[in-house]
């Protein structure tokens, strides 16, 4: 899963994407609207979490902008919370709607359900053959028992049990959960699959050769 | 009474009674200027007469003492006794005279001697006669009776009385007419300002005449509106650029205590020291929540819906909500619900019935009691919530709805931000109705919600 976060006060952002990234997210970052919209235009997130107030371009207008192009699920963080600003920002297509200052549990579940949404699932639970994914939890079962994975392991394995029956390219697995900071080296989604077809069974994770992966 | 009162009937009036003051001046005026001028020239005609009678006396020849005798000549005679109401009469004395009274044929039969310090005309009833004396103790006398000038005297002042009206009642309809005209730009200027105070302060008095004395008003006023306008949206932008600056601070602080708390890797007192970060920053978060809501009560710009609703249907759900608190300290809650409907906004009537509830409940003895009840009586909608708490001093009872106030100084450290029961007051009073407290001291206090039904 890899997210953008667009918001403009430093130390705010830092704690933000250090909670993400524990939860196992690629987190890009943008501290002003025009980097945001840049970033979010030019690459396919899973989610963004846009403040409102920001420099340059606020989020209203990077909104109504992304929303020309894509429709990536937007979460927006703001400071007013008048009902006006509220069916405002939802009006011009935000997904959900934060008002600072706001639990971290509560905004990481949000972002978990738009995410879902996104990816046209309703429920949290994500059942395939006998593994269980807990979205909610981010824990896995097979057969009723508990499989312990990396967070890694986890999003690599969320991204794709999300999107089943897709076949994803090594490039957009690579995408979406790595971030722009990363230098990753090329194998290490490999090791990953490898891991997860250890732990789940080979063939959970089907190989197409030549053009990815995929969860039947 | 509004007929007394209203500006246009009381111009109305006072122009009226002003036309009527001119108008009668007027009239008395030509009234009498005409009557001296007809009275004027009955004299002329009067005394023109008199030299002819003078000149008809001739002294009698032939006996002893000198006498006297008036003898009107052919001609003379003509200009008396013409017959009809303006006939002229005569008489006449002579002391030395053969006859010493002479009349003529018209003449009243009583007209009595007249002195000469009277004047040189008199008025007898009807009659005007004029006279002279000629020599000691004569005098001539004439007169006619001026019935017929009366009455053309009383025509006149009639057709004056009757012009005078007509004018009178002319001139009020064109000054109503002129009152309502000019009266109208401050019907105009009476409903924009309405429609101000009622919170709409976009609009503007049109002035179809700058130059004039209302169109001075007007643009006064006009300005004096938009100055008002831009404080209330300066006002308003305060308070959101406060959210925005108080807001995220805390939201800095809460972010990274609870990533801090997520970590396994604490000792314990890290983790207290964390906590305790946490705690302050979810005390600030709500003080500033509240405090912002109430400078939004303050300021007008929360909304409050006015649909029908049942506030015990609302009070339930409250009470279900808060259920869990009050059996954590063994609390009974005892409601009694009939169905009373009012008008108002159910999420902000939820927001005051959840505020009394929780204060009820904190505020109240381990194993205590709450009473909730709502009935519906005179077109007013009542809840009240009665708890078993140790009440609050008469000195205190008055300022339990300000701001930051709280009974128990000690209990700083509860949940509490102090702004609840203020918050639940203007909610209350934006929605036209009254919140009012009443205590007996060491066994309860009793909160009391009117809502207009």
């Amino acid at each position: 899963m890899r997210l953008l976060v667009v918001e403009d006060e430093p130390d705010l952002l830092a704690g933000l994407v250090r909670a993400l990234r524990k939860q196992g997210y690629a987190v890009d970052t943008a501290e002003d609207g025009e980097d945001g919209l840049y970033k979010a235009t030019s690459i396919d997130y899973d989610a963004i979490v846009l403040d409102v107030m920001l420099p340059i371009m606020d989020g209203w207008a990077v909104l109504a902008k992304l929303r020309e192009t894509k429709a990536t699920p937007v979460l927006m963080l703001t400071a007013r919370d008048s009902s006006a600003d509220r069916v405002r920002g939802l009006d011009t297509g935000a997904d959900d709607y934060l008002v600072k200052p706001f639990d971290l549990p509560e905004l990481l579940a949000r972002i978990r359900a738009i995410i879902r949404r996104g990816a046209k699932q309703a429920r949290s639970v994500l059942e395939i053959g006998d593994v269980q994914i807990d979205t909610a939890a981010r824990t896995v079962t097979k057969a009723g028992e508990a499989v312990t994975l990396t967070a890694r392991e986890y999003v690599v394995l969320e991204y794709l049990a999300l999107h089943r029956g897709e076949v994803l390219s090594r490039t957009a697995l690579y995408e979406h959960l790595f971030d722009e900071n990363e230098s990753t080296l090329s194998n290490i989604l490999d090791v990953h699959i490898f891991n997860l077809r250890k732990k789940l069974g080979q063939d959970f994770i089907l190989t197409r050769r030549g053009h990815g992966y995929c969860i039947e | 009474m509004i007929f007394f009162h209203s500006i246009r009937w009381r111009l109305l009036l006072w122009y009226g009674l002003l036309l009527l003051a001119v108008l009668s001046g007027l009239g008395i005026t030509a009234y009498r200027l005409e009557s001296n001028r007809q009275l004027q020239s009955i004299d002329a005609e009067l005394q023109a007469r008199l030299p002819v009678l003078v000149a008809s006396q001739r002294p009698v020849r032939g006996s002893g003492r000198p006498m006297r005798d008036f003898k009107l000549s052919p001609a003379d005679a003509l200009l008396f006794d013409q017959g009809g109401e303006r006939s002229f009469y005569y008489v006449v004395w002579l002391r030395d005279g053969v006859t010493p009274i002479t009349r003529s044929a018209t003449a009243p039969d009583d007209v009595p001697l007249p002195s000469v310090k009277d004047g040189p005309t008199r008025m007898r009833g009807e009659l005007r006669e004029a006279f002279v004396s000629p020599g000691p103790d004569d005098f001539v006398l004439v007169g006619r009776s001026i019935s017929r000038d009366l009455d053309e005297r009383r025509q006149l002042g009639l057709g004056l009385a009757v012009i005078g009206a007509a004018v009178l009642l002319i001139g009020l309809v064109g000054g109503g007419w002129l009152v309502t005209r000019a009266l109208r730009p401050i019907q105009s200027i009476s409903s924009a300002a309405q429609k101000i105070a009622t919170g709409d302060l976009t609009q503007r008095i049109s002035a179809e005449d700058s130059e004039s004395e209302l169109g001075q008003l007007v643009g006064v006023l006009n300005s004096t509106f938009a100055r008002l306008d831009t404080a209330f949206t300066q006002q308003a932008r305060f308070t959101a650029d406060a959210a925005h600056e108080l807001r995220t601070p805390v939201t800095v602080m809460l972010t990274h205590t609870q990533n801090g708390l997520a970590s396994e890797c604490l000792i314990d007192e890290h983790r207290e020291a964390f906590e305790a970060c946490q705690r302050a920053a979810q005390r600030m978060r709500k003080l500033i929540g509240s405090l912002l809501e109430l400078a939004r009560l303050d300021a007008g710009q929360e909304p409050m819906r006015c649909e029908p609703c049942d506030l015990a249907h609302i009070v339930a759900e409250c009470v279900d909500l808060t259920r869990p608190l009050a059996e954590k300290r063994g609390i009974q809650l005892h409601t009694d619900l009939p169905e009373t409907l009012c008008h108002g906004d159910s999420d902000r009537l939820a927001q005051v019935i959840t505020n009394l509830l929780t204060n009820a409940i904190d505020y109240n003895h381990d194993g205590g009691e709450v009473r909730i009840s709502t009935h519906r009586h005179n077109g007013t909608a009542t809840l009240t919530v009665t708890n078993t708490g140790p009440g609050i001093p008469e000195a205190d009872l008055p300022h339990i709805f300000d701001r930051f106030h709280r009974a128990d100084k000690a209990r700083s450290s509860s949940g509490h931000s102090g702004l609840g029961l203020a918050i639940a007051k203007a909610i209350v009073l934006a929605h036209g109705g009254t919140i009012e407290a009443h205590s007996e001291p060491g066994t309860s206090v009793t909160l009391i919600v009117n809502l207009p039904a």
